[in-house]
């Protein structure tokens, strides 16, 4: 009888094969005319979904009933875990995530094929056809050097388990949305390479990539921020951000992918930047492969320890090498007969969004630096070093800082040519009211780093210039309440949805101005009965006790929160020892406000019978996440917007459209 | 302005701000690295007292002395030399005897180290790979999954 994982292993084969034909029939048929050909990439994008949803469906069933001939679900489940984590564990390890990243590709590459009628056929034969390529190169990866379904024999009665740090709800959820986000700007670089082969840019172009490059944007968002918030209380470090490669390699797409959802607005709405935003395109999705490359190969050292094998980073550096190597050669080689669009003033909307996008990409190129130097250095000099907080701090701080001062502004300058003094005159009242925030911050913190009343004045002119954008575009005071209302309800979403990003940027840089600035740590051993105060508060041990889960055994320590006389909560600290692996993990006992959290972290036993414990106070720490989420809305509004579900208008009518040499 | 003009000084603005930050990198480059050391190559090299460096090895079997309070010390050995290490603050979950262990900080002037982050990583038979790599390159015999 054939099994399921069988099954699963031969669609793999298959889906191969029809990536092989994705590539080559479409882009053929595109260079030829052949109509029928140019379809076939449609049926073919379809069909590969269909083969790797299989695929993934028969590995995720392997999970759920723990078939132990499968070796990738030995070495990473266990029949005691609960059933969320033998379906995370799908792809908490190399191979499954891995496949759970061609699957993403496969959907977004049916995306197109399905909903892109209105495209025109050449177009979305190409595109289908790069989609394709990629697809083929990770196939292939999988096939050779990863394959999830290698079989044992005979079958272990019991697997190894899943990583105890990566049993948790957020952790669950946090690859598919950055991988998400990851492949979705594929498609991005997919339209890109189309338009190179083309040697065409317009503004049905860009109407399409910028709705696909904000949705693996808004991906990209909320998989970092669940991956900072799982770190934040997982790890027991008390941090949201560790300038760790791995998160490194989150942060370059998204900072490019930033950049090229502005520039691509210019390239829509005046026809202008098309060869910046083309490459830009190229950029984002490379850094993701670097992303991928970085957090697969194992060649720098992280707290992403998947195993290692060189056989693989070799393979993966393979594939990097053909797709930006390519697209980039492709790029010197056909930029030049883009058309050169409007023009404009330094000093108008087009000139800031420029500005913008130089910043972002240079924060990028900082990260990138920091995080690929010790590798550098290493492979040059066999100096082994580290790259830490210090370094980030001193080079993305202050070219991040500009841009912050800048947004509000450039959504108040005009197309084509700018009044700077203008724009300054709209945002009065928003710039009085943030100077105002940082003086009150000055006023209550006067001892405190300077950096305190800056950062909080830059955070409420983000908010601010965000609401006062809305207000200026409803005319708001200046016509009655009711026409403002009906102003807003008709005003494009996407008009909303840029202030709302824009503003949860503002609330973002608040949480971390606040949390880097107030946050209070107390490192204390205490007996039980005995107590520390933290910040306002004061924290009791009350004692501890054995403690039992599903598949783990440990001790739980008791607190006891007070402020003041009043208490507050009674929070929970677990040191869990995991079957079967006997690998320890701390449990957070986290007490959330709006206004901050108080975090608890029991240690080891030391002299006397007292615990070390650890404990902040962190300030405003949640409005790092609410921030993030305000942006994801952001871009749900956006993404809502008429002009997009209506879907880009037909080349043929599109006035901007500039035809081919 | 004309086009030509307008692209120039959009290049040359560019240009600006890149050289401003590749000017930032450099210098946040030469000011915060930390350079990794094992307990033996300390010797060799000269790693100034007071300097910040990364201090890496395995935990000394036997060597883990707590208290008083929130402090720490244990040995960190490259099986060739043993350098003390004392921290006050919590160890990380996977801080064993016997296991590989990276840790931050600073030599003092009898030769002790005194850390202020302490990294231990990840499975059973995880050796940092900085350390993999030291103890390989001087011949010290290493373990299965050693370097992974």
């Amino acid at each position: 009888m054939i099994s399921v994982s069988e099954i699963g292993h031969f669609a793999l084969i298959l889906a191969l094969g029809v990536a092989l034909f994705q590539f080559v029939v479409p882009l053929w048929g595109a260079q030829r005319g052949d109509v029928a050909a140019m379809r076939s990439g449609i049926s073919a994008a379809v069909l590969q979904l269909i083969l790797i949803a299989i695929a993934f469906g028969a590995l995720m069933h392997a999970y759920i009933v723990s078939d132990f001939s499968v070796l990738n679900v030995v070495e990473n489940s266990h029949s005691a875990k609960p059933l969320l984590y033998k379906i995370s564990g799908v792809w908490g390890n190399h191979e499954g995530s891995m496949l759970l990243w061609v699957l993403i590709l496969a959907l977004y590459g049916a995306a197109v094929a399905l909903f892109g009628q209105n495209l025109p056929l050449e177009l979305r034969a190409r595109v289908l056809a790069i989609q394709g390529s990629i697809g083929l190169a990770f196939l292939l990866f999988i096939v050779l050097t990863s394959n999830p379904f290698t079989r044992v024999d005979p079958p272990p009665i019991e697997g190894n388990g899943l990583n105890p740090i990566l049993q948790d709800p957020a952790l669950a959820f946090h690859p598919p949305f950055l991988y998400s986000g990851y492949v979705g700007l594929s498609i991005a670089f997919a339209f890109a390479v189309a338009a190179l082969i083309e040697g065409r840019v317009d503004a049905a172009w860009a109407r399409w990539v910028r709705p696909w490059t904000l949705v693996a944007w808004m991906f990209l968002t909320v998989g970092i921020a669940m991956g900072s918030w799982w770190s934040y209380y997982e790890l027991g470090w008390g941090g949201y951000w560790f300038w760790d490669p791995v998160e490194n390699a989150s942060l370059m797409p998204w900072l490019v992918a930033t950049a090229l959802i502005h520039s691509a607005v210019v390239v829509e709405k005046r026809n202008a930047l098309k060869i910046w935003t083309v490459l830009l395109s190229i950029l984002a999705f490379s850094l993701s492969l670097v992303g991928t490359f970085l957090v697969r190969s194992g060649v720098l050292t992280s707290v992403h320890a998947f195993a290692v094998d060189p056989q693989r980073g070799a393979f993966i550096l393979m594939i990097l090498c053909v797709f930006i190597g390519g697209s980039l050669s492709l790029f010197a080689w056909r930029a030049p007969q883009l058309k050169a669009g409007g023009l404009f003033a330094p000093v108008s909307r087009e000139g800031s969004l420029v500005l913008n996008n130089l910043l972002l990409c240079v924060a990028s190129l900082a990260v990138f630096v920091g995080t690929l130097y010790p590798l550098a250095l290493e492979t040059l000099t066999g100096d082994k070093i580290s790259v830490g907080p210090p370094y980030f701090d001193l080079t993305f701080g202050p070219i991040i800082l500009p841009l912050l001062l800048l947004v509000p502004l450039g959504a108040f300058l005009a197309w084509k040519r700018g009044d700077a003094g203008l724009a300054v005159r709209r945002l009065w009242l928003a710039l009085v009211l943030a100077l105002l925030v940082g003086v009150i911050v000055f006023a209550l913190n006067v001892r405190g780093p300077w950096l305190a009343p800056v950062g909080m004045a830059v955070a409420a002119w983000l908010v601010f210039g965000a609401i006062a954008d809305v207000a200026a575009k409803v005319a708001l005071f200046k016509v009655p309440l009711a026409t403002s209302w009906h102003r807003l309800v008709g005003l494009p979403r996407s008009a909303i949805g840029t202030a709302v990003a824009h503003a949860g940027v503002g609330i973002l840089v608040a949480g971390v101005i606040a949390i880097s600035l107030w946050r209070v740590e107390v490192i204390v051993a205490l007996k039980p009965g005995e107590s520390t105060p933290v910040g306002k508060y004061a924290v009791t041990f009350q004692g501890e006790g054995p403690l039992t889960g599903p598949n783990y055994s440990g001790r739980v320590g008791t607190f006891l929160l007070k402020e003041g006389d009043r208490e507050l909560a009674t929070l929970h600290s677990e040191k869990r020892i995991f079957r079967p692996s006997g690998m320890p993990t701390t449990e957070v006992g986290l007490y959330q406000t709006w206004h901050g959290d108080v975090y608890v972290v029991m240690g080891d036993e030391t002299t006397g019978g007292a615990r070390a414990m650890r404990m902040y106070y962190n300030p405003f720490v949640n409005f790092i996440w609410l921030g993030a989420a305000v942006m994801f809305a952001g871009g749900l509004l956006s993404i809502s917007d008429r002009r997009y579900r209506v879907g880009a208008p037909k080349r043929a009518a599109s006035l901007q459209a500039v035809p081919a040499e | 302005m004309t086009r030509k003009q307008k692209r120039l000084s959009l290049i040359l603005g560019g240009l600006a701000v890149l050289g401003l930050a590749t000017g930032l990198v450099l210098y946040a480059l030469s000011g915060t690295i930390t350079f990794f050391h094992t307990p033996s190559d300390l010797a060799d090299t000269h790693v100034q007292v007071g300097q910040r460096i990364r201090l890496g090895g395995m935990v000394e079997k036997g060597s883990v002395k707590k208290g008083p309070g929130t402090l720490t010390s244990f040995g960190v050995t490259d099986t060739l030399k043993t350098v003390t290490v004392s921290y006050d603050g919590i160890l990380p979950d996977l801080f064993r005897e016997g296991q590989g262990v990276v840790t931050e900080g600073r030599l003092q002037p009898d030769g002790s180290f005194v850390a202020d982050t302490v990294l231990a990583k990840h499975d059973e038979n995880y050796m940092p790979r900085e350390l993999a790599e030291s103890l390989k390159a001087k011949g010290v015999k290493l373990g299965k999954g050693a370097g992974q």
